[in-house]
Parts: C-alpha cells; sequence; structure tokens
C-alpha cells in the first residue's frame, strides 16, 4: 500500500517537474521578446501624446517616480521626461482618475514646457461600451480636444464639461466620463504647474547619475 | 472503446459541440466573443491547448495510476496554457493585451479536463489528437460566430482590429455598415447570453429538420406498400 503511494507520489512529481521545465524554457525564450514588445507599445504610446521631433532624448531611459495621489490620483505614478537641446521640452504624466462611471480611468498626460497640453490617451477603463468609451482615441475623437489647452486657455473655472458651464463636449448619454477625465486632466496640469522645476532637476540628477 | 474518425470529427464540430451542446467553457465564450477577432484570438488559443493537452494526457495515459490522473491532467494542461500565454505574449502582443485575463483562464476551461477525461485518455494518440483538433476547431467557430453576430449589430463592424492578429496587411480587413449606430445591447453581457441562446436554438432547429426529413423518407415507401394492399 505504501509502495503504490510512493510510485503516485513519484509519478506526480516527475510531471510537475517536466511541466516546470516546459515553462521554464518558454519563459526563457519568450522574455528578452515581451520585455521589448512592452517597451515599444509604451514608447508608441508616448510618443502619439509627444511628437517624435520635440525630444532628442531617450524618453524611457530615466522615467522619475513621484508621489502624489491627491493630484494625479495614485500612490506613486511614473514621469517621462523630453528633452530637447538639454532643454525641458516635455512630461509625461501617469495619472489615474478615481471617478469614472464604473471605475478607476488610468490616462496618460502629456504637457510641453510652457504647460500647454501636447495629448492626452486612455490606458485603461471599464466605462460603459458604446457610451463612455469615445475618450478611448480608437472610438472617437473626443481625447483629441485637449491638445493645445492650457492652464491659462480656457481659463480655470472653464475646466469643465460644457453641462457645468465650461469649455469641454460631453458625450450624450454620458457625462460622468467626460467629466472625470476633464477633471484628471486639469489635476495633472497644475500638478505640473507646481513641480516642473523640482521634476526636472530631480531628472538631471538621476540622468546624470546613470548616464 | 473505439470510436471512428469520422465520428471523432462530427462530434468535434457538431453533435457533441463543446459550445453548444456540452456548454463547456461558457466563461471565456461569454466575455470574448464581443468581437469577431476577439473570439477567433480565444478559439484559436484554446485549439491549440487542447491539441497539445489532448495529445500529451493520450501519450502518458498507461503511465500514470487512476488514482493521481487528474492531477496530472491539470498539471499538463497548466503548464501548456502558460507556454501558450507566454508566446501569445511575445509574438501577438496588441491581441494578449485585449484578451489579457482570458487566456490564463483557459486552464479553468472545463473543456479542455473533459476532453482528456473523457476521451484521450482512453484512446490512441492520433485520434486523441483529431478529438483536440476538431472539439477546439467546433468551439473556435462558435466563439467567431457569435463574436461576428455581436460585432455586427452592436458596432455595425466587422474583423475590426484584424492587424493585432494578421499584421499590417490586415487593417484594410475591417468591414463598416455606413451611418448604422450600432444596438449597444448586443456588445453588453446580456448580448452574449441573447446570442448564444439563439445559436443552441438555431442547431436544435437544424437537427429537429434533418430528423424529421430522414423519417419521412423512411415512411414514404411504406406508404406506398399500405396503399397498394
Amino acid at each position: 500500500m505504501s509502495r503504490n503511494i510512493l510510485v503516485s507520489a513519484l509519478i506526480l512529481g516527475v510531471f510537475g517537474f517536466i511541466g516546470a521545465t516546459l515553462v521554464a524554457v518558454t519563459e526563457f525564450g519568450t522574455h528578452d521578446r515581451i520585455l521589448e514588445n512592452e517597451r515599444q507599445a509604451l514608447l508608441q504610446q508616448l510618443y502619439e501624446i509627444v511628437p517624435k521631433q520635440q525630444v532628442d532624448n531617450n524618453i524611457l531611459a530615466h522615467p522619475l517616480t513621484v508621489h502624489a495621489p491627491e493630484e494625479l490620483g495614485q500612490k506613486s505614478s511614473l514621469v517621462y521626461v523630453g528633452e530637447k537641446g538639454n532643454q525641458l521640452s516635455a512630461m509625461v504624466f501617469e495619472a489615474t482618475v478615481p471617478d469614472g462611471y464604473s471605475g478607476p480611468i488610468r490616462l496618460l498626460v502629456g504637457v510641453d514646457s510652457n504647460g500647454v497640453l501636447l495629448g492626452t490617451r486612455v490606458i485603461t477603463h471599464k466605462e460603459t461600451p458604446g457610451l463612455g468609451d469615445k475618450i478611448e482615441k480608437g472610438k472617437s475623437d473626443w481625447i483629441d480636444g485637449f491638445t493645445g489647452k492650457s492652464l491659462v486657455d480656457p481659463k480655470l473655472d472653464r475646466w469643465k464639461v460644457k453641462k457645468d458651464g465650461g469649455d469641454f463636449d460631453q458625450f450624450t448619454g454620458a457625462t460622468v466620463t467626460p467629466r472625470a477625465v476633464v477633471n484628471g486632466v486639469r489635476r495633472a496640469l497644475l500638478y505640473f504647474d507646481q513641480q516642473k522645476d523640482a521634476l526636472y532637476k530631480e531628472y538631471l540628477e538621476k540622468a546624470q547619475n546613470k548616464p | 472503446m473505439s470510436t471512428s474518425y469520422r465520428e471523432i470529427i462530427n462530434n468535434g464540430l457538431w453533435s457533441n459541440n463543446q459550445a453548444l451542446v456540452a456548454l463547456l467553457g461558457l466563461c471565456p465564450l461569454l466575455a470574448t466573443s464581443n468581437s469577431a477577432i476577439n473570439g477567433l484570438g480565444l478559439g484559436l488559443a484554446t485549439t491549440l491547448v487542447l491539441v497539445l493537452s489532448n495529445t500529451t494526457v493520450s501519450l502518458i495515459r498507461n503511465l500514470v495510476r487512476p488514482e493521481v490522473r487528474l492531477p496530472v491532467f491539470v498539471l499538463i494542461i497548466a503548464s501548456f496554457v502558460t507556454a501558450v500565454e507566454l508566446s501569445m505574449n511575445a509574438w501577438f502582443h496588441d491581441l494578449y493585451k485585449i484578451l489579457g485575463i482570458f487566456i490564463p483562464l483557459i486552464v479553468t476551461n472545463c473543456a479542455i479536463i473533459g476532453r482528456a477525461e473523457a476521451f484521450a485518455s482512453k484512446n490512441t494518440v492520433p485520434k486523441a489528437a483529431l478529438d483536440g483538433l476538431m472539439m477546439g476547431i467546433g468551439f473556435a467557430a462558435v466563439l467567431f460566430t457569435l463574436g461576428s453576430t455581436r460585432e455586427l449589430i452592436g458596432q455595425g463592424t466587422l474583423f475590426s482590429g484584424a492587424h493585432l492578429m494578421f499584421g499590417e496587411m490586415a487593417r484594410g480587413w475591417t468591414v463598416e455598415i455606413e451611418n448604422y449606430k450600432g444596438v449597444l445591447l448586443a456588445i453588453l453581457p446580456p448580448g452574449a447570453f441573447l446570442g448564444l441562446g439563439s445559436l443552441i436554438a438555431l442547431k436544435n432547429w437544424i437537427d429537429k429538420t434533418r430528423k424529421e426529413r430522414v423519417r419521412k423518407e423512411v415512411a414514404v415507401p411504406g406508404e406506398k406498400e399500405a396503399a397498394a394492399t
């Protein structure tokens, strides 16, 4: 009886080992490619926001980690810094809007050195298909409406959807979603306004230590 | 216990279709059938896992003791799914991002362990592999049909996102109905249930009409005899 159990355990062990080997070999074979894919996907997303001619550094090389749960809506967010001719030319913030219609909305917000929006993209969301999901670039051009805007254009008290007396369009049947995104972008802009010098300094130090 | 190849094909594609008859694997089926390409993507991944797991299970069917049979099957399936997941992430990154959580969830698709236990563990390797392939294609076909229908009704498009799977040349494959606003319900989860229900009803209706036709053909010569006497 005990011999039976031993043989069974052995068989199970052998298959466990074979399974683990298979996974390990696949992981080994795909690891670099997956990392490269993720890097490319991120880079593509960043270049959709920041025009390529706007930067001449490697924008992915030294991302900053900032902790601004109030302003950017996440415990810690990454900030990518773009330079041109050794001067700050663009910053891209990861931000989360907690108050979407059905959950948080994750954004990338890109600003140039004067605080003018280069572009915004929604990375993930759970908004209603057909209504709130028009914030996605693939579904409508609404998100492009932010490009060129800043804290002075429109004025800060006009940073609302039209229904609330602001300058931004809402969608038919969905006000909560655009309202949340507008707020999120505004908060990110304010954060940039307060922190840009400090952030750029931090970036320079980081880049100097690890060129 | 021997099934002919013909029977295996017929079972997988039609009479024991895992989605329409066995009603297995409904969670990924309902969740990823919101567009034709999503459905096809998950369908193909499931088919691949089914073939691999059926073949392996059949290969080792005389080696493994009955008492540890199920854990060994689960181990095999989980390993293959993880390998497929990693490969998809490496070679179909964009599609992988869309299907996301449903790729690892192939492990929990009862159709796979069901075929391993009910068929592959009792049959020769070629038969088990064919069974895996046919069951997979049957499942993928339902996913694809449901996905296409929901996409067409809900969004007025077909094959949107084809480039995620077939590369840049497929970008032009998307068909779009002009000035069609779409019926939101079809894209939302209830649309999946309604769609699947209709497909099952359609299959049953086809089966029933077929059977009746056969019965009539048998009955007709009998009637003639009765009339002659």
